[in-house]
């Protein structure tokens, strides 16, 4: 071909070229577009699968972790394991449910060790200092000690006893003479390594590990709490302000 | 083309097969199966024995407790959504890039590649019965799709392309036990086998182009050597899953090109020395390139014809 007809040749090849070109370019475009959503999809992590120690976001754990399983092998537990094919956890990515397995909290930190990519933040070399979630007291409708029990397991083998779990008293007003004693999760202590999650004696767990940004609330960046404020300062904010006195019930203390 | 051949041909090889031998004719093919299963053995004998050899998989590995190995591909993605890498996995990559600089950068793919044998197998099955070869589309797919790859990790800032990696999913099901492993290994082998034959590794798979850029700049590659020898029975460009590849280097004589394959999309899966009866060619190094004066055939005049695939 193109003896009788050259122009028309090179023209055709030139216009087949730039098809191909855009072609080639639509798809990777499309492909470019998809990936994007399904990335901003797969970020969504559901809530019962906690990341192993030295995470510190979803978003940089999945720029960071590149599935390779080392943290896997290394764990002395059967508690991580990596997401299967349509799972809802990113497939591939490292994870534990702690009702199934928790994290035992090794001294020496196995997994963390283990990151070749340091998607597991090697500065983290206290296991104390993990945050893999936070543990929330979810239903006091079922949990025993709200009923007046001393069921007290999660903070038993809580293994930061008597500072991420403590037991408060509160009177029992049921029966008028008893205590109750309130399992109570202290944020600034609780790794989230759910075991008291996975030692609740009921049938369903009514203490639960989340990811820390579902399991906290935040007070009002403006909002003040006046006996701070005041102790704080070492006397009234408002000076010669009257206390007035309290007004309690009859019969009141 | 000497007719003799061509009458009694019945597939491309048959004639190495009737000079050579049937293990000769198949050298490189049964190292290459060997290959890929016992490096897949390597990361099995742990998890199945229990004892430990190399842990983790091809993204990422340590062998027997002191080498670090790294995909510099899954690496790049991760350095480009923002991760600042630790040194075991730079120091892995490294290895892993030069070792490959070395061995031809596609050698990742036709010895190492769990997915070469499912898309093999795909090849092997359409080719006896006769399947249409599909959607062909342009080879250089494969790199608008490592463009889209690479760019999508800095848009996103995450890895998106892990998350739909086939290769690595289907590595990592092996090795860690995915019960849905299979599910990934069918549907690239639907895809090759009905869709578009050689489609995933010839033409999209945009790991395969990463280490297709890799082999730009390798040291080990096929040369025809003999090329004067070649008698245009066709075998090599039949059994090529690249014979673009091919044409340049075996017929660039006439052009003063010399007879090393230098495409990066060259395998160097060595099945063209195995198929060919007249030994036209062996594994060089690039730099052995000359192209001898007076070394064009002058039975032939053939033009580069670049899209022989």
């Amino acid at each position: 071909m193109g003896t009788s007809y050259n122009p028309s040749s090179s023209a055709l090849s030139r216009r087949r070229f730039l098809a191909n070109i855009a072609r080639a370019a639509g798809g990777a475009g499309a492909l470019g577009l998809g990936m994007g959503l399904f990335a901003r999809q797969a970020q969504s992590l559901p809530a019962q699968a906690l990341r192993p120690p030295g995470v510190k976001s979803e978003s940089d754990f999945l720029a960071a972790c590149v599935r390779c399983g080392l943290c896997v092998r290394d764990c002395p537990y059967p508690t991580l394991s990596l997401a299967d094919i349509g799972s809802d956890v990113p497939v591939g990515t490292p994870f534990f449910v702690a009702r199934r397995a928790p994290c035992e909290m090794c001294d020496d930190i196995p997994c963390v060790k283990a990151c070749p990519t340091g998607a597991l933040d090697p500065n983290l070399t206290n296991i104390d200092d993990a945050d893999m979630g936070l543990a929330v007291l979810v239903d006091e409708e079922t949990c025993l000690n709200f009923q007046g029990l001393r069921c007290d397991v999660c903070e038993r083998v809580c293994p930061l006893i008597g500072e991420a779990i403590t037991l408060e008293r509160l009177h029992n007003m049921r029966t008028g003479k008893h205590a109750i004693f309130i399992p109570t999760v202290h944020s600034d202590k609780c790794t989230g390594c759910g075991k008291c999650e996975r030692a609740c004696v009921l049938e369903t767990a009514a203490i639960r590990v989340f990811p820390r940004h579902l399991a906290k609330g935040r007070i009002g960046a403006h909002y003040r709490l006046g006996w701070e404020e005041k102790a704080k300062k070492g006397e009234s904010l408002v000076p010669g302000i009257i206390d007035m006195p309290d007004r309690l019930p009859e019969g009141g203390i | 083309m000497s007719t003799e051949t061509q009458s009694v041909k019945t597939y491309p090889g048959r004639d190495a097969v009737l000079s050579k031998g049937w293990m000769a004719a198949h050298k490189w093919l049964i190292l290459r199966r060997v290959s890929q299963f016992v490096i897949l053995g390597l990361f099995l004998v742990g998890p199945l024995l229990g004892t430990w050899i190399v842990k983790g998989n091809l993204t990422s590995s340590l062998t027997l407790g002191v080498l670090p190995l790294s995909d510099p591909f899954v690496l790049l993605q991760s350095a480009l959504s923002g991760h600042v890498l630790a040194s075991t996995a730079l120091t892995g990559a490294a290895i892993v890039l030069i070792f490959y600089a070395i061995v031809g950068g596609r050698a990742y793919c036709s010895f190492v590649c769990p997915m070469n044998v499912v898309t093999d197998a795909a090849l092997w099955v359409a080719k006896r019965l006769n399947l249409p070869k599909g959607w062909q589309p342009s080879r250089d797919t494969r790199f608008w799709l490592l463009g889209a790859v690479l760019v999508s990790a800095p848009l996103t800032g995450v890895m998106a392309w892990e998350l739909l990696n086939p290769v690595t999913m289907l590595h990592r099901g092996l090795v860690y036990g995915g019960s849905f492993v299979w599910t990934v290994a069918l549907a690239i082998f639907i895809f090759d086998l009905v869709l578009s034959r050689r489609g995933w590794c010839g033409h999209l798979c945009p790991m395969g182009a990463f280490y297709g850029l890799v082999g730009r700049a390798s040291v080990a590659r096929v040369s025809a050597v003999k090329r004067r020898d070649c008698n245009d029975c066709m075998d090599c460009f039949a059994v090529c899953p690249e014979p673009h590849v091919i044409t340049p280097a075996l017929r660039g004589a006439d052009n003063g090109v010399g007879p090393v394959i230098l495409s990066g999309d060259c395998t160097n899966c060595g099945r063209c020395i195995d198929v060919c009866a007249k030994d036209v060619f062996r594994f060089d190094v690039r730099f052995r390139n000359a192209a001898p004066e007076g070394e064009g055939r002058d039975d032939t005049a053939i033009s580069s014809d670049r899209h022989a695939a």
